[in-house]
């Protein structure tokens, strides 16, 4: 069993930084949580902390059902990866992963199996003998995860592992260590600021802010039900639209205003759910992808609106129109053959089953 | 633009790659002299002893010769020099005193590098800055009292009262090279140790010193020529012919009387400062390679 749980963990750091304040978490056996959040946020905190290499101020963390708040790092039976890699460089490849076992006193054969089985995951089989300067990027944060794996520990925590690498090689690796953990299934606890690399590796995502968790949730769930403006604008890119609206009780029909003879009605099934707020500060959400050109048939709840853009960005697959709205930017995904053109006015279409309606004043998604 | 500028142009831009050719042609000369007229001024004093040694003390004596060329070599004063046994001596005790203080420095000076750059503790940001402040008070300010403590502790005249002062000019400056190297270190290196289950003592074992190697190295060869080439403490803590390292030994014991024994004190000289250099060159090489193995970050 090696089930992570954070109860109400605190970090204050001398000279008074409250890096983390309170945070819950249960994280199950075999499952990849990511940590995501802005740079400064509390995620390298929190790992540290479970990691024994930061002390925790107050509340407890447990690992598979032990409190290890007074445990050193090297008896937590967790293994870390780190953003620079932190390899022996005076050591081979082999000596790096071995390294570890060797101190735990592991018979010579054990560890040579141990090694070669990690080698064969991660297809460095051929690197053993190699010192880390002789590696590439990739091959180093290979390296790094293989030093982790033949630990064989209860839990795997990885740093930003793979913010040292360039573009397509961070997809590359992200890829990989999919893979590894589909192989190996240990618990994993990830960091990292890219929502991308949060919604493409994680079982569950956790989303930090200014030392507090946002939302806990699956990748789709956190997409389509995010609890909180800021989760709202975090996840997804390029980011939600956040546009100024007023709420209209027209004949009967709940509307959304959003501009000078500019409004889209509420879905007919979260009429209940608004009705109350009609006197709140609103603001309304939607993404640039529920923003689309008006032909698309397939879907319900299509919401037209006319807008003059002001700028386009084709992106092949896709193209990329800017407007305002009483003066805020809004950006909308178009087809590339639905014909925009900067300067002109086009109609578009809002996909309100997909729309969120946010209260500007606490940030909560309602 | 006409054709008139134009070629009035030319020659200018011309006349503009010239001088800077003849720019450069200027700053080689510059540089060229400037280091023979450095190198003579180095070398001179070496050749003189070299061509001093080896010479007849009738050679020597005969004002009507030049001093710099040497007539009829002779080996005999490096032969007189070899088997004198106080020359011997000197060089015993010198080798004693270097090898223990060279030692006993780097266990030092890397175990205090390793607390003051790794392990916070309260004070260790104000002690480091104290152990590189007393590397400055010099060593002329400081063997009068000195005098009292080895004296006090009944070491005047002993090579061990050496092997205990000779620390206080090495060590200082030893760990503060020590602290920087360590300190450039990255944190997540230990972190990783730490997590891979090393003790405080195994990482310093088997992460630190390899990986400073070449830090641990330069420290090694500045306390080797510290200890080698100490004078002032010697000068002040040592009478006795049998427990002279070479430095004062040289000087001192090498005249008979009012003669000096120009050949034997020269031969002596260039034996005494064999082992420095036999050290930079085969250190030097570690060292290089040491740097180059180095590759710390990605
Ligand atoms: N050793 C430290 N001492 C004081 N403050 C720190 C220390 N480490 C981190 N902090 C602060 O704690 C906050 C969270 O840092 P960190 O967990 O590294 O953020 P993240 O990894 O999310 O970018 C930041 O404001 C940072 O400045
Ligand atoms: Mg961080």
């Amino acid at each position: 069993m090696s089930e992570v749980n954070l109860r109400k963990v605190v970090k204050l750091f001398e000279g008074g930084v409250q890096a983390v304040r309170g945070i819950d978490l249960e994280i199950a056996d075999h499952e990849f949580c990511v940590l995501v959040g802005p740079s400064g946020c509390g995620k390298s905190t929190t790992l540290r902390m479970i990691a024994g290499l930061e002390e925790v101020s107050e509340g407890e963390i447990w690992i598979g059902g032990t409190m290890v708040n007074d445990i050193p790092p090297k008896d937590r039976d967790i293994a870390m990866v780190f953003q620079n890699y932190a390899l022996y460089p005076h050591m081979t490849v082999f000596e790096n992963m071995a390294f570890g076992l060797k101190l735990r006193h592991f018979p010579k054969d054990e560890i040579k199996r141990r090694v070669d089985r990690a080698a064969s995951i991660l297809s460095i089989g051929e690197l053993l003998d190699r010192k880390p300067k002789a590696l590439s990027g990739g091959q180093r944060q290979r390296v790094a995860m293989g030093r982790a794996i033949v630990r064989d520990p209860k839990v795997f925590l990885f740093d930003e592992p793979l913010s040292n690498l360039d573009a397509k090689l961070r997809v590359q690796m992200r890829t990989e260590i999919k893979k590894v953990h589909q192989a190996v299934k240990t618990t994993t606890i990830y960091v990292t600021h890219d929502q991308v690399e949060a919604m493409t590796l994680a079982d569950r995502v956790v989303v930090m802010n200014h030392g507090v968790i946002e939302q806990v949730g699956p990748p789709n769930e956190l997409y389509h039900h995010p609890a909180t403006i800021f989760v709202a604008g975090f996840i997804g890119s390029p980011a939600m639209n956040f546009i100024p609206a007023r709420l209209v009780n027209a004949a009967g029909a709940l509307t959304i205003q959003l501009g000078q003879g500019l409004s889209v009605p509420v879905p007919a099934d979260r009429t209940a759910r608004y009705a109350p707020h009609a006197s709140k500060k609103l603001l309304f959400g939607i993404r640039p992808e529920h923003l689309t050109e008006t032909t698309r048939t397939d879907k319900q709840n299509l919401a037209p609106i006319t807008v003059d853009l002001d700028v386009i960005e084709p992106m092949g697959m896709e193209t990329l129109v800017h407007f305002r709205i009483e003066g805020t930017p809004v950006c909308a995904r178009v087809d590339p053959a639905a014909g925009a053109q900067a300067g002109a006015p086009m109609r578009l279409a809002a996909h309100m089953d997909q729309m969120h309606l946010i209260d500007a004043d606490t940030g909560r998604v309602l | 633009m006409t054709a008139a500028t134009a070629r009035r142009d030319f020659p200018r831009a011309y006349g503009k790659v010239g001088s800077l050719h003849r720019e450069r042609l200027w700053a080689l000369r510059l540089s060229y002299t400037s280091l023979i007229v450095a190198a003579i001024i180095f070398l001179a004093p070496p050749v003189y002893m070299l061509m001093t040694s080896l010479k007849t003390n009738a050679e020597m004596a005969d004002q009507t010769l030049s001093p710099w060329l040497v007539r009829s070599p002779t080996l005999e004063h490096y032969g007189a020099t070899l088997e004198n046994p106080l020359f011997l001596g000197f060089f015993a005790n010198s080798a004693i005193v270097t090898l223990l203080v060279v030692s006993i420095t780097m266990v030092i000076s890397v175990l205090a590098a390793f607390a003051l750059s790794r392990m916070r503790f309260w004070g260790s940001q104000t002690l480091a800055t104290g152990v590189f402040l007393t590397y400055l008070v010099p060593d002329t300010l400081l063997f009068i009292p000195l005098y009292q403590i080895v004296g006090g502790l009944g070491l005047l005249n002993s090579i061990w009262g050496l092997v205990l002062v000779y620390p206080t000019l090495t060590v200082p400056f030893c760990t503060w090279i020590m602290i920087g190297y360590f300190a450039s270190i990255p944190k997540e290196l230990d972190e990783a140790a730490l997590i891979d289950g090393a003790s405080w003592p195994q990482m310093l074992l088997k992460i630190f010193i390899p990986v400073a190697l070449p830090g641990i190295i330069a420290a090694t060869i500045f306390a080797f020529t510290v200890s080698w080439a100490a004078f002032v403490y010697p000068t002040a803590f040592i009478t006795r012919p049998e427990e002279m390292p070479l430095t004062i030994g040289v000087v001192s014991q090498l005249v008979r009387g009012d003669t000096f024994a120009w050949g034997q004190i020269m031969a002596g000289a260039l034996l005494a400062a064999l082992p420095p250099v036999v050290v930079y060159v085969f250190l030097m090489d570690y060292y290089i390679a040491g740097l180059t193995a180095g590759a710390t970050k990605g």
